[in-house]
């Protein structure tokens, strides 16, 4: 059964006076996980995701499910959700329910099988890469997931919305024998065979090779580079912070005495922090599915087109993450939540070795590790280097220096970038939570205090 | 199954559950599996939130699925289907064989420890009232009761209110001869007050009643006082909004166990997995600073330290009858006096480590994840001896006394960390001197663990812990409770995570 057609058996329990969303995710995965030369993890996943929503009146119950259900299953599941939603309290979200219908013709498979061909050929790949480092003693340590998801949404007012996705992800690090020093790299796009496990291993290579000698590192402030991966990491949770709700509620950096700090300069520097669904190589959901109640997306909006958004323009916070109740309170468009993020500043962006060859004294940070809300009202996170920071002097990386921590709100930082470069495609290090099509570009930020 | 247990609910009893187990062990054996073991398993989440009381958000997910574990010379192979049919079951293991032989081709392999078989067992954790039994009216209204009850004080601007509930029911059987049926519910209740600086700005402060394993009955006070502790809050919150910033420098820092559960969970906890240890966590959650080999001998905090790891104290979020690979609960010894002399593992890491035998942390969030080796409830010890946490605070001329968790963060090798906490009181002389703003501390885990110079007697014992800790890759989440006694550091750094420069 397709997931189109088990959310028309799932309409089809309905028996309310009210109305009723399904939202059907297919999912089939596989992946591999390896640590020095022995595979620690394969596994190959098959599973479909049930969310129904019912609503009565301005008030929502929502009922999701893992697994297989029969025709009676299905039943309790939507009477189950039709119950709470007759005793809920009304959700100050309720907007009218969206009615769009669009011809679905890259249905799915009856029974997709999940793409385990995939792991057979990286695991091949890495095999072969392992035999390039035998003479190094490095090892390689890492991670990779081909997945494919097929979401369908409708609803009893007419709304009949799927989407497709694939993605693969990369996660690998390189390390010198003995607990000695670590590089990492991440690549996230629509194939595992496109993201290049074998030249990421060299680059990786060669940045060990370049960070043999280890130098002394004071605590105080220092001129800092942060690779395109870094940034992901501080401007993904700048996202994730940017519930217009969470704002106008008083509940967040976003928030401003008399409302919210949209049309505040962040920046003097032309940055541009943007999502779109169209974004070539970061496809994602052109349309808004919200599986459950919560602050950054509202049930009644589901279905809702999602168009290119800029959140951030030229260095002005311009939009908030809305829900059409948000949107509406606040006389603002209605910019939903989109599932990837681009970062940029205009043409003329440096790549990363480029910005190192232009320093006089920074230090390259590669990766950020464990990054934590210190304080939601400022987005102050703490966090560590990990797996290299290496010091640049005159346009040469001079070798390796110690892993610190920093605290740092992505919100303040922002005014304080000097340079912006170029935009490539990267992953977050801690990318489980978070969305992983992203691009951004290496900045550098001349005053942060490391301890 | 032979008999229905009273206990375990009755929809998990009545799926096919010895059928589905049957064609999933025997394809994987027919296949070429040298073992196999099957986990069928029905996981129920709630969670209710309302901000302001009003509701802003609930979800109610039952995860369904089988998940088969192979074991094929050496290599491990996971398949897992939402279809719970012997037909399913069957393609499970298929996967997990075919997952195997892909795993094969890119290196080597850790066979699992031996493990005698567990028979037939059933094990639940305590619970009286079954949370999702309660109707959702009954959860929005104690909530609603909680934040009205708040809202009214003039020094609260806004309440955020919270309940998660879960229920676990795990069917696992394996080519070994073992079938084990358990169940485990857990609740954790969460409710935070924001209050308004006159000067702008505003402050947070949360209730620090600990997840646990029990049922609704927690929230009517059994286990924790919540009508104290609200009661309270206001008061905390309004010594918060009154804080001055901290003064960086070194401190002597009296940790009440609502904070130092989440040091213990990051410094003690994590770095004692044998899998972080052997290099296997590298990628992603990371390693350890202790090596295999400093099992016996490293000193890893002063004489007042023993530490102690269990999967069977009552309520305990991590404790459980066996564990996914059919290995039963054990209690244990991490640090003694001290001294390093134990670690976790799970069947793969306890071979490696040539140990006899696992001490039974393997554990997956679902039949959608592998079993990977997660942490068990891991405690630090009082000191019958020892004081009471007023005589503990009389003790320190200038220091910080820190309750409720906050921030954390710690690198991958489990050394260098800061934490922060829901509130600091600045202690002068003995005496608690109001709270303090922006109060982090730094430290590494063995220069800390050395500075322990205090321990509580069990009159200052509190059990705290998490219930959402993720590792691994996919990462999978955890639950697990730390018990402590308050607790005396000296000569910590402590630096003002909003303002500081540091030295």
């Amino acid at each position: 059964m397709t997931p189109a057609e088990l959310a028309e058996r799932a309409l089809a329990q309905h028996t309310g006076t009210g109305d009723l969303i399904v939202v059907i995710d297919r999912t089939v995965a596989a992946h591999l996980r390896w640590a020095a030369g022995a595979v620690t993890a394969a596994g190959a996943v098959d599973d479909t995701r049930i969310s129904v929503m019912a609503v009565h009146g301005r008030s929502v119950g929502a009922l999701s499910h893992v697994g297989a259900l029969d025709d009676e299953e299905l039943h309790d599941l939507v009477a189950g959700a039709e119950r709470i939603a007759h005793h809920a309290p009304a959700d100050p979200s309720a907007e009218p329910l969206l009615t769009a219908q669009e011809e679905v013709d890259d249905a799915p498979a009856d029974h997709p099988e999940p793409p385990t061909a995939a792991i057979r050929s990286i695991a091949d790949e890495l095999a072969e890469s392992a035999r390039l480092l035998t003479a190094t003693r490095r090892a390689s340590f890492g991670y990779a997931q081909q997945r494919v998801r097929t979401t369908s949404v409708a609803s009893t007012a007419g709304l009949r919305r799927a989407h497709v996705s694939t993605s693969a992800l990369l996660d690998l690090s390189l390390r010198e024998p003995d607990g000695g020093a670590g590089s990492w790299t991440g690549a996230a796009g629509p194939d595992l065979a496109g993201l290049g496990l074998r030249e990421r291993q060299e680059t990786l290579g060669h940045r060990l090779d370049s960070a043999r000698r280890v130098v002394g590192l004071p605590p105080g402030r220092h001129e800092l580079i942060l690779a395109p991966s870094c940034v992901a990491d501080l401007m993904v949770r700048l996202y994730l912070a940017a519930g217009a709700q969470d704002a106008l509620d008083g509940n967040s950096v976003f928030a401003a005495t008399d409302g919210t700090r949209l049309g505040e300069r962040l920046s003097e520097l032309p940055i541009t922090v943007r999502s779109n669904p169209e974004e070539p190589g970061l496809l994602c959901r052109p349309f808004t599915v919200v599986r459950s109640p919560g602050s950054l997306g509202s049930v009644f909006d589901t279905g809702a087109p999602l168009a290119p958004t800029r959140w951030i323009d030229r260095g002005v916070l311009s939009a908030l993450v809305q829900t059409r109740h948000s949107a509406r309170v606040s006389r603002r468009p209605l910019t939903p939540w989109i599932g990837n993020l681009v970062m940029e500043a205009g043409p003329g962006g440096r790549n990363l070795d480029e910005m190192v060859r232009g320093s006089t004294r920074a230090l390259l940070v590669t990766s950020l590790w464990y990054l934590r809300e210190v304080n939601p009202m400022t987005l102050t996170l703490t966090g560590v280097t990990r797996d290299g920071v290496y010091l640049v002097e005159d346009g040469q990386v001079v070798g390796a220096v110690r892993d610190f921590r920093i605290n740092e709100s992505p919100v303040a930082l922002m005014s304080r970038i000097t340079e912006v470069g170029l935009t490539t495609p990267t992953l977050p290090r801690e990318w489980t939570d978070v969305p992983t099509r992203v691009a951004m570009p290496a900045v550098r930020v001349p005053d942060v205090a490391v301890s | 199954m032979t008999a229905v247990d009273p206990v375990i609910e009755a929809r998990f009893q009545a799926l096919p559950l010895r059928d589905l187990a049957d064609a999933a062990l025997h394809t994987a054996l027919k296949l070429g599996a040298d073992e196999a073991a099957v986990r069928i398993e029905r996981i129920r989440t709630a969670h209710t939130v309302l901000y302001d009381a009003r509701p802003r958000g609930s979800d109610d997910l039952v995860d369904l699925a089988l998940g088969v574990q192979v074991s094929c010379r050496g290599t491990a192979g996971f398949g897992s289907v939402a279809e719970l049919t012997t037909a399913g079951a069957a393609r499970a293991a298929e996967y997990a064989v075919a997952m195997a032989g892909a795993g094969s081709r890119a290196g080597s392999a850790f066979p699992p420890a031996d493990e005698r078989p567990a028979g037939h067992a059933v094990w639940s954790s305590p619970c009286e009232r079954d949370p999702f039994a309660v109707p959702a009216a009954e959860v929005v209204g104690l909530l609603d009761t909680w934040s009205t009850r708040l809202l009214a004080h003039p020094v609260v601007a806004h309440v955020m209110a919270k309940v998660t509930v879960a229920r676990e029911n795990k069917y696992y059987a394996d080519t070994n001869g073992s079938s084990i049926v358990q169940q485990r519910t857990r609740i954790h209740p969460q409710v935070v007050a924001v209050g308004e600086r006159s000067s702008g700005g505003a402050a947070s402060m949360r209730t620090v009643g600990p997840p646990t394993a029990r049922g609704w009955e927690y929230v009517c006070g059994q286990g924790w006082d919540w009508n104290a502790e609200l009661a309270g809050l206001p008061e905390l919150l309004a010594g918060k909004l009154a804080a001055r910033p901290v003064q960086p420098g070194s401190y002597d820092l009296v940790l009440a166990p609502s904070h130092l559960w989440l040091t213990i969970h990051e410094s003690v906890g994590h770095a004692t997995e044998m899998d972080r240890m052997l290099g296997s966590e590298t990628s992603y959650a990371g390693g350890s600073f202790v090596r295999p080999g400093d099992v016996g001998s490293l000193l890893y905090g002063s004489a007042l330290m023993t530490v102690t790891a269990d999967r069977t104290s009552a309520y305990g979020l991590a404790s459980a009858g066996y564990d996914d690979e059919g290995v039963a609960a054990q209690d244990w010894t991490l640090v003694d006096r001290g001294v390093l002399v134990g670690a976790q593992t799970d069947r793969r890491t306890a071979a490696r480590a040539r140990a006899d035998r696992s001490t039974g942390c393997a554990y997956a969030e679902s039949a959608r994840h592998e079993a990977i080796s997660r942490m068990p409830n891991v405690s630090l010890q009082p000191d019958p001896a020892g004081p009471d946490e007023t005589a503990l605070i009389a003790g320190v001329e200038n220091g910080l006394y820190l309750t409720g968790s906050d921030s954390w963060s710690i690198d991958s090798q489990r050394r260098s960390f800061q934490f922060t906490a829901q509130a600091c009181h600045l202690i002068r002389n003995g005496r608690l001197a109001g709270q303090v703003d922006g109060a982090a501390y730094q430290s590494d885990t063995l220069t800390f663990w050395r500075s322990l110079v205090a321990v509580g007697n069990s009159s200052t014992y509190g059990t705290f812990g998490a219930d959402l800790c993720g590792k691994g890759q996919p990462v999978q989440a955890a639950a697990v409770s730390h018990g402590a006694p308050a607790a005396v550091f000296t000569g910590v750094r402590v630096v003002d995570a909003e303002r500081d420069v540091p030295r």
